[in-house]
């Protein structure tokens, strides 16, 4: 058993993509709580496909990955901006025309011919390329995000229980909002080159919708969301490594399988809960 | 209109002596420059409640808005003595958070905290304190989503107790309560008077305002304040709810309710939020 362990640690490159989806899981598993309590699923996964062609054009052109990428989801916010104001379209469909034209665009760039080999890594990830660079830059970008979400935790808290009353108790909702947005896109940049584009969302919102099921607070929730982060990260490269399967799809994968668990114990205990009787008026 | 013009403050001593926490004179607020209150004239004293009448759209939260610096006034002079806090219906909040009754309670203190500064474990116990004041002590650490909904309005008081209001905004705290929680309530609001704290309460119940010390009728301009023996005559109760309100059998001149007696949770909103 040790043996089966250990081999896998005695490769460079698995120890370096252990390591990446550890400090993913930290991070992601935490602000996937924000993501799920604020209902942000689907505002993460449209920032992730927006930056898309900014991602592409910087590998095209070697620029670094996290400039291309902030440059990219810059635009696409613009653009959304822009969309949501001037179509005549509910909000939502004008932000799924911007960041499907955005992300398709991306997708012919990265799919050309033409394109340098490795580039489709940009859609599916490779967390088995992470250098010792990405590892730091990765960390660095998750502590200042750790960071930031400690100050604001129970301002975030506050608007996301009762967001009239935000104003009330001094808090600014709109930039606090802001705030958050910025996080998540700051994870996203460093989640992206390791889980790739189709998959970031992932790891983002199942975490957190996993604890979500067998929790009734938050912290708990966060410190679950990190756990089941880490035991199916690095359970998706055990199985990547044995298996030979791609590794972000494997820890995909993983977190299928712990959301499913959760959601048969969130099911077993909301049926406790009703056994036991309501709590008296 | 003569008779349901403003009604001159009571003289009568009140028990936080000669200090006002609110002092409105000639009153204006709105939205844009745009006034949709006007002509706003009452005083409001420690350990006073006051009922503040309206229909829906009134201007009953844009009063609360001005109260509480969320909006300036657009003319008139407003002085404050106090630090108010808002209680609004507990069913505005999301019933699904992760939140137990002492988190709720501790969100009060950011209101005196800078931006940087989390609640620690001074303002917990202050939090914990609020609670004991509100009688939930022993539910501190249920999830606020399990609670009936008047220990959910007890508890978002005790939040706003936490950020030491002395001028309580309660917004239709009453709607959707049973009997025995309302009557809970009523004693709550009674007790945190008697404790100093001056109490303003939204709401269409007209025969509950009766019971409180001060009413403010609005509808868009101020159509009476003072005591609610005087105050709450039909011809106020009529400008307040533009002529519709409902007579009770057997108590003509009294027994007059407004049309939104019972509240409807699409009708909640004001006209500006």
């Amino acid at each position: 058993m040790i043996e089966w362990i250990a081999e896998p640690l005695t490769h460079g490159t698995t120890v370096r993509a252990l390591t990446e989806i550890v400090v993913l899981g930290v991070v992601s598993g935490a602000i996937g709580c924000w993501i799920v309590l604020f209902e942000l699923s689907y505002s993460a996964e449209s920032l992730a496909h927006g930056m898309f062609p900014g991602l592409v054009i910087a590998a095209l052109i070697g620029a670094p990955i996290l400039l291309g990428g902030t440059i990219g989801v810059l635009i696409a916010a613009a653009l959304v901006v822009l969309a949501t104001r001037l179509a005549d379209e509910s909000a939502d469909t004008a932000i799924a025309v911007v960041i499907t034209t955005l992300f398709g665009s991306g997708v012919l760039l990265a799919l050309s011919p033409s394109s340098p080999p490795g580039i489709q890594e940009l859609l599916f990830g490779n967390l088995l390329g992470a250098s010792n660079a990405d590892i730091l830059i990765a960390a660095g970008v998750g502590a200042a995000v750790l960071g930031v979400l400690w100050i604001f935790h129970d301002r975030l808290l506050a608007i996301g229980f009762d967001r009239d009353s935000g104003a009330a108790l001094g808090i600014s909702v709109g930039t606090l909002n802001l705030i958050l947005l910025g996080l998540v896109a700051m994870t996203i940049l460093v989640a992206v080159q390791g889980l790739g584009n189709l998959l970031v969302a992932a790891i983002l919102v199942g975490p957190a919708a996993a604890a979500r099921q067998v929790t009734r607070r938050i912290k708990p929730m966060m410190v679950i969301a990190v756990v089941v982060a880490l035991v199916a990260g690095v359970s998706g490269i055990y199985a990547s490594y044995y298996l030979r399967t791609a590794a972000g799809a494997s820890v995909i994968i993983g977190l299928i399988f712990c959301y499913l668990i959760a959601a048969t114990a969130g099911v077993a205990e909301a049926a406790g809960r009703r056994g036991a009787g309501k709590m008296k008026p | 209109m003569e008779a349901v013009g403003v009604n001159p403050p009571s003289i009568e001593p009140a028990p936080g002596g000669s200090r006002r926490f609110v002092v409105a004179r000639g009153l204006s607020a709105g939205y844009d420059g745009r006034a949709v209150l006007t002509g706003i004239d009452f005083d409001l004293r420690p350990g006073e409640r006051l009922g503040l009448l309206g229909p829906n759209g009134g201007g009953k939260t844009t009063l609360f808005r001005v109260l509480l610096g969320q909006i300036r006034p657009l003319e008139g002079t407003l002085e404050l003595d106090a630090s108010s806090a808002t209680v609004p219906q507990s069913d505005r909040s999301r019933l699904d958070f992760p939140v137990s009754c002492l988190d709720v309670a501790t969100m009060g203190a950011l209101a005196r905290l800078p931006w940087w500064r989390r609640p620690g474990r001074k303002d917990r116990e202050k939090a914990a304190e609020a609670l004991a004041r509100v009688g939930l002590q022993d539910l501190a650490n249920a999830t606020f989503g399990d609670l009936s909904g008047g220990q959910r309005q007890r508890t978002l008081i005790a939040r706003a107790l936490t950020a030491e209001a002395e001028l309580l905004l309660l917004d239709e705290p009453y709607t959707g309560l049973d009997s025995t929680s309302a009557a809970r309530l009523d004693r709550l609001i009674s007790d945190l008077a008697d404790q100093g704290c001056a109490v303003m309460i939204a709401t269409h119940d007209v025969e509950q305002a009766r019971s409180w010390d001060r009413v403010l009728c609005l509808n868009g301009t101020q159509i009476a304040f003072g005591n609610p023996a005087t105050a709450l005559n039909r011809k106020v109760l009529e400008a307040t709810y533009g002529g519709q309100i409902i007579e009770i059998p057997g108590d003509p001149g009294h027994g007059v309710m407004p049309p939104h007696h019972h509240d409807h949770p699409a009708d909640r909103g004001e006209g500006h939020r």
